[in-house]
């Protein structure tokens, strides 16, 4: 049986990361994925923080988790609130139709 | 002790408040009232304090300390010695003329208010000007009087004319100015006050010093500055070549010609010139120079006077040769001659411009001659004061102008100056000329037939109400503007046989205006002067008296032979000479090329700073625009961008803290 060591979870959060800031550069699509890919960033630190609290045995990375997770709940409750009011303003969820910030000349 | 001399420039000052803040409020009667009121007081003050002055009172008092600098304290003081009173005495009465006289000419002006309280002020400053005991107050009534004169010229804003003739005697008199300043800078450099009778004190230590005057070695300190205060007074009393913005004062109201650019301010250089007779005494370059400007522009001003045709420019450049004469007699160091030619001159000349005034008016601000003609039926009063006037200008016994003239001439002749000769020609000639402008004048207006019919030609004062009357309703003015006439009339008549044994023969002047014995060849005339009578009868044998009348007699041939003189449009064709001396010698020309050649400098150094200097200043800020431009190309407000620049600078971030800081 192959025992699973830290390496293993390291390289399960880096591609986490990877995929998710991935998909928050280059998706081209819809807003929600980009709301989706900041989770799995979000994700891919609170594995870490389990693994080292686990390794250590140190409740302090427990702790932090709870706090990560409530961020990023709150995070998605208004990012999805902002995409429903851009939705209403533009008719449109797409990444590409948020350049209202572009100068207009 | 007595300080009512106090009240001498404050009254004027007093009414011009009053006519200038409230007049319109109290109306017309009342203000009239207070103005002429104080100008009343301030002519028996003059007169009481002339009696004093004969009675041998002097006042040389420091009453209020202005500003103390350090070691250096500049006083409000007053003079009082028989030149100050004398001038006193010209400026109140003139002034008090011309306020009666100004009651019915500016009637209908909607600026009487204005212009009454300017008269006022003026007055005042003047008096002010004439009794100062330093310098410093000097040139504060000096500079006074000229902005009084500037408002004046340009009373009349909405005339464009008017508003650049104002600006002329400006700019004019700031030229001299220039030169004044600097003379009493280096007064007051090596003196260490401004105060005359300590700048006297100074003066044996002054005439020692020589003053390095840059590139061009050493001057004398002396002639250095009296040179410099002369230039102040070229500008004020009008010589050549500072004299270009008298002729063209004319634009202002005729009553502030016959008071401002005839009487009084113009005569503030001859006046500040004979108040330092002291200092001028040490310096027989700039005598020498003043004696020839003198004779040139006297000369040369009344040539002028010939070709014009306005009434009022001819008196104006009548006024300037006289200037002339003043000057000369200046330059040949017989101040009180000068003084006494000031004082007779301010009469008969604030007469004509009056005069003139009149004639305008009847005429309904027509002022050309060509246009005028047979006014002697219905203004025999009018002129017959100006015919005195003109005679005592001619310089004929027995009238003022005789006795103050041919001194001037005498001076000149027996001066040792080394322009002395050819200036005394040139005042001889002037003495022909006088007479015959003043008489071209007398004969065109006042003679021959009337030549209203022609006239479609107005000078408009938009500011007159009354031109709806007819043309051939000329009539004798009203008494207020008649009165002045008499009056003035009478003491240009007198003046010469009632002050001359006093004021030039007598010691009036023996101790305020000294001429070093050097140059006092000219009291040889005091010597061989038996009495008014006497001189009369000289007058007879004397050159001068024949020179005038042969001058009266060719302005009445002239006028004979050619009644109608031609219009401009005919004489703009005369050849270059005649041409040149219609354009008054081309002084205007000189002074618009050199204002062209500065106007160029400036335009070349505008255009150095603006494309060489700020130029290299403006490379900067064009770097950091150019690459400003290009980088906010990256803000292209898309939200992936934005998210990759944010990723790419924390990775930037977290790799330079695992490489540099570990």
């Amino acid at each position: 049986m192959i025992s699973l060591g830290i390496p293993h979870y390291l390289i399960i959060s880096t591609a986490l990361l990877v995929i998710g800031l991935t998909g928050f550069l280059f998706a081209r699509k819809s807003l929600v994925v980009l709301l989706m890919c900041i989770e799995l960033v979000l994700l891919a630190s609170t594995t870490n923080f389990v693994l080292f609290a686990r390794h250590y045995a140190d409740i302090d990375g427990h702790l932090t988790v709870f706090f990560v997770l409530t961020v990023a709940a709150a995070e998605s409750a208004i990012g999805l609130a902002l995409i429903l009011l851009f939705f209403r303003k533009t008719q449109s969820a797409n990444v590409s139709a948020a350049v209202s910030l572009r100068e207009s000349a | 002790m007595n300080h009512s001399y106090l009240l001498i420039p404050t009254l004027p000052v007093l009414g011009a408040l009053i006519s200038g803040f409230i007049g319109r409020r109290l109306g017309k009667p009342v203000t009239l009232f207070l103005a002429l009121c104080a100008m009343f007081c301030t002519l028996g003050l003059s007169v009481y304090w002339l009696d004093q002055i004969n009675h041998g009172v002097r006042i040389n008092q420091d009453i209020y300390t202005w500003a103390v600098f350090g070691d250096a304290v500049f006083s409000v003081g007053f003079l009082l010695d028989p030149l100050s009173v004398m001038m006193n005495m010209v400026v109140c009465s003139i002034s008090l003329m011309v306020h009666i006289y100004t009651i019915k000419y500016m009637e209908h002006d909607e600026g009487f208010f204005r212009f009454l309280a300017y008269i006022s002020l003026f007055t005042g400053v003047m008096l002010a000007l004439v009794m100062a005991n330093n310098f410093l107050q000097l040139f504060f009534g000096w500079e006074g009087v000229g902005l009084v004169s500037y408002l004046l010229i340009g009373f009349w804003y909405t005339k464009e004319t008017a508003i650049y003739a104002n600006m002329k005697a400006f700019i004019v008199n700031r030229v001299g100015d220039l030169g004044f300043l600097l003379g009493l800078g280096l007064l007051y450099k090596f003196t260490g006050t401004l105060d005359f009778q300590a700048i006297f004190n100074h003066l044996p230590d002054l005439v020692k010093h020589q003053y390095e005057l840059f590139g061009f070695g050493q001057v004398q300190l002396v002639s250095l500055i009296a040179l410099l205060l002369f230039i102040g007074a070229m500008s004020k009393s009008a010589q050549i070549p500072l004299h270009a913005w008298l002729p063209d004062s004319m634009e202002g109201p005729t009553p502030i010609s016959a008071l401002i650019h005839a009487a009084t301010m113009v005569t503030a250089g001859i006046f500040m010139v004979s108040r330092f007779s002291l200092l001028f005494e040490q310096s027989d370059t700039v005598l020498n120079f003043m004696m020839g400007i003198g004779a040139i522009t006297a000369a040369s001003m009344g040539v002028l006077a010939i070709v014009q045709r306005d009434i009022k420019r001819i008196v104006a450049y009548s006024t300037l040769s006289q200037l002339g004469y003043m000057t000369a007699a200046l330059g040949a160091s017989a101040y009180r001659v000068a003084v006494f030619h000031l004082l007779t001159h301010a009469f008969f000349k604030a007469l004509l411009f009056l005069g003139a005034g009149a004639v305008i008016l009847a005429k309904h601000h027509e002022q050309d001659i060509r246009r005028m003609g047979g006014l002697i039926r219905k203004m025999p009063v009018t002129y017959l004061c100006m015919l005195l006037a003109s005679l005592a200008l001619s310089g004929i016994a027995p009238f003022s102008g005789f006795f103050s003239k041919e001194p001037i001439i005498e001076a000149v002749k027996l001066s040792s100056q080394a322009w002395a000769p050819w200036s005394y020609w040139l005042l001889m000639i002037g003495v022909a000329l006088t007479p015959f402008y003043s008489f071209n004048l007398m004969f065109r207006v006042f003679h021959g037939k009337e030549n209203s019919a022609v006239a479609h030609h107005h000078d408009h004062h938009a500011h007159h109400v009354d031109d709806h009357h007819h043309h051939d309703d000329v009539a004798e003015p009203f008494w207020t503007i008649k009165l002045p006439f008499i009056v003035l009339a009478v003491f240009s008549v007198i003046n010469g046989v009632w002050l001359a044994p006093a004021m030039l023969y007598g010691n009036y002047f023996s101790s305020t205006l000294v001429a070093l014995p050097a140059h006092s060849n000219w009291l040889h005339i005091v010597e061989e002067f038996h009495g008014v009578a006497d001189s009369v009868i000289h007058a007879l044998y004397a050159v001068p008296t024949w020179l005038a009348l042969g001058g009266i007699i060719v302005a009445w041939v002239y006028v004979w032979k050619v009644p109608h003189l031609p219009e401009d449009s005919q004489t703009d064709k005369g050849n270059l000479f005649v041409r040149w001396i219609k354009s008054g010698y081309g002084f205007d020309f000189m002074y618009k090329l050199l204002a062209s050649i500065i106007f160029s400098l400036g335009a070349f150094f505008s255009s150095l700073d603006r494309w060489g200097i700020d130029g290299l200043v403006n490379v900067m800020p064009r770097i950091i625009n150019v690459y400003g431009q290009r980088l906010r190309q990256l803000a292209d407000g898309s939200i992936s961008s934005y998210a990759f620049f944010m990723v790419t600078g924390v990775v930037l971030m977290l790799g330079y803290l695992v490489y540099f800081i570990h």
